[in-house]
């Protein structure tokens, strides 16, 4: 198991693990909701709701 | 070098991208575009000390801006300004294809429901309407009837932002149930896979399956054209095969003979899929080739 660290869900307020080696701009999901998360600072990690795909995304 | 790695979201592909640069030792400018300003005239501040941009807008619209700002201040970035904007819109990817002589689908445009009614019906039940700015396969359809072609030209004419009124025809190519996805570099397959889906889309974000392709030499010349005709960059391009073997097509005058047909090439690659089905280090070949870019820039 990879090293975690916490931070706090900020869709529930909840205490959750994210990888210990997330970066700035990574998105991860939400172990609680599903729902995408933006890391916007690390040490300590904080979390923002991601941006909704818009349709110009992609390739 | 010091690498600018321009994003809005780093996705695996990037990651896998900023720890192979980390590993060799390279200083890394990560520019999340959405917190620049860009000037006429000057960079913006993160931009000062890079050696090379590398645009990894997931969003197409700031790559495209981000691409020209870069090239106006006169800091080079991979891939280019004139690169995204080809490869951004699928009408001018498939004229650039066409101009190259690379074979690609035949495909037709029109404005209105009407025009587009006459396309389909010259090219026969199914055919393939695309939306000429998107990616992952979204917004895609096969029109199998006169019915549903009607209806999908009438919502989007009703529903669409304007550029779902250009309507993007192409003609449907019977493909064994699977395309092909290359990763170039300038040219230069780094590797190759497969995408096998029972859907007619087989795009991986769809959630085709894939597996390594070892492409011929046919394939090879294709993917270097297709690459030349954009400008070249870190590419992904995507073919289908069509099922002629090779020298037997009888089409027009200037048809060239061949085995595939190029339906897009991609600016902003996506290539962790590559990297897990083949046996290749794409992020590797990525920064091998950013070195040598770099040192062809300063010398
Ligand atoms: N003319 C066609 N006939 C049959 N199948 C097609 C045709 N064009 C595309 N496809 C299938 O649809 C999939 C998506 O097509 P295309 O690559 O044009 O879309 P996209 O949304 O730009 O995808 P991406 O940018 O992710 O590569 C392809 O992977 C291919 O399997």
């Amino acid at each position: 198991m990879a090293d975690t660290v916490t931070a706090e869900d900020p869709i529930t307020g909840e205490e959750i693990e994210v990888p210990a080696d997330v970066e700035v701009g990574e998105i991860i999901d939400s172990p609680v909701t599903g729902a995408e998360l933006e890391v916007i600072s690390v040490d300590p990690v904080e979390l923002e709701e991601a941006p909704e795909l818009e349709e110009d995304w992609g390739e | 070098m010091n690498v600018g790695i321009c994003y809005s979201r780093i996705r695996r592909d990037e990651k896998l991208l900023l720890s192979e640069l980390r590993d060799r030792g390279h200083e890394i400018e990560k520019i999340d575009v959405r917190k620049q300003t860009f000037s006429l005239s000057e960079p913006p501040e993160a931009f000062a000390d890079v050696d090379v941009l590398v645009d990894r807008c997931l969003a197409t619209s700031r790559s495209l801006y981000t691409t020209r700002f870069a090239e106006a201040y006169g800091i080079p970035i991979v891939n280019s300004a004139e690169t995204a904007a080809i490869c951004a819109n699928k009408v001018r990817n498939s004229l650039a294809l066409e101009r190259a002589g690379v074979p690609t689908p035949a495909t037709d445009v029109a404005f209105t429901k009407e025009s587009a009614m006459d396309i389909v019906e010259r090219f026969g039940y199914p055919c393939v309407l695309k939306p000429v700015i998107g990616s992952w396969g979204r917004l895609m359809a096969k029109l199998d009837s006169e019915s549903a072609a009607e209806a999908i030209f009438e919502h989007k004419e009703t529903l669409g932002h304007y550029e779902h009124k250009v309507f993007y025809i192409q003609e449907f190519v019977d493909k064994p149930g699977r395309d092909i996805r290359v990763v170039a570099l300038d040219g230069e397959p780094v590797g190759a896979m497969v995408r096998k889906s029972d859907h007619w889309l087989t795009n991986a974000a769809k959630g085709a399956e894939t597996e390594e392709f070892e492409l011929d030499d046919e394939a090879r010349e294709l993917v270097a054209e297709a690459s030349a005709a954009v400008g070249g960059g870190l590419l992904g391009v995507d073919l289908m095969e069509t099922g002629e073997p090779q020298g037997s097509q009888s089409s027009g005058q200037d048809a060239r003979e061949s085995g595939y047909t190029v339906h897009e090439v991609n600016h902003n690659v996506e290539f962790k899929a590559l990297n897990e089905a083949a046996d290749v280090d794409v992020p590797a070949a990525v920064v091998d080739w950013l070195e040598d870019t770099v040192a062809g820039v300063e010398s």
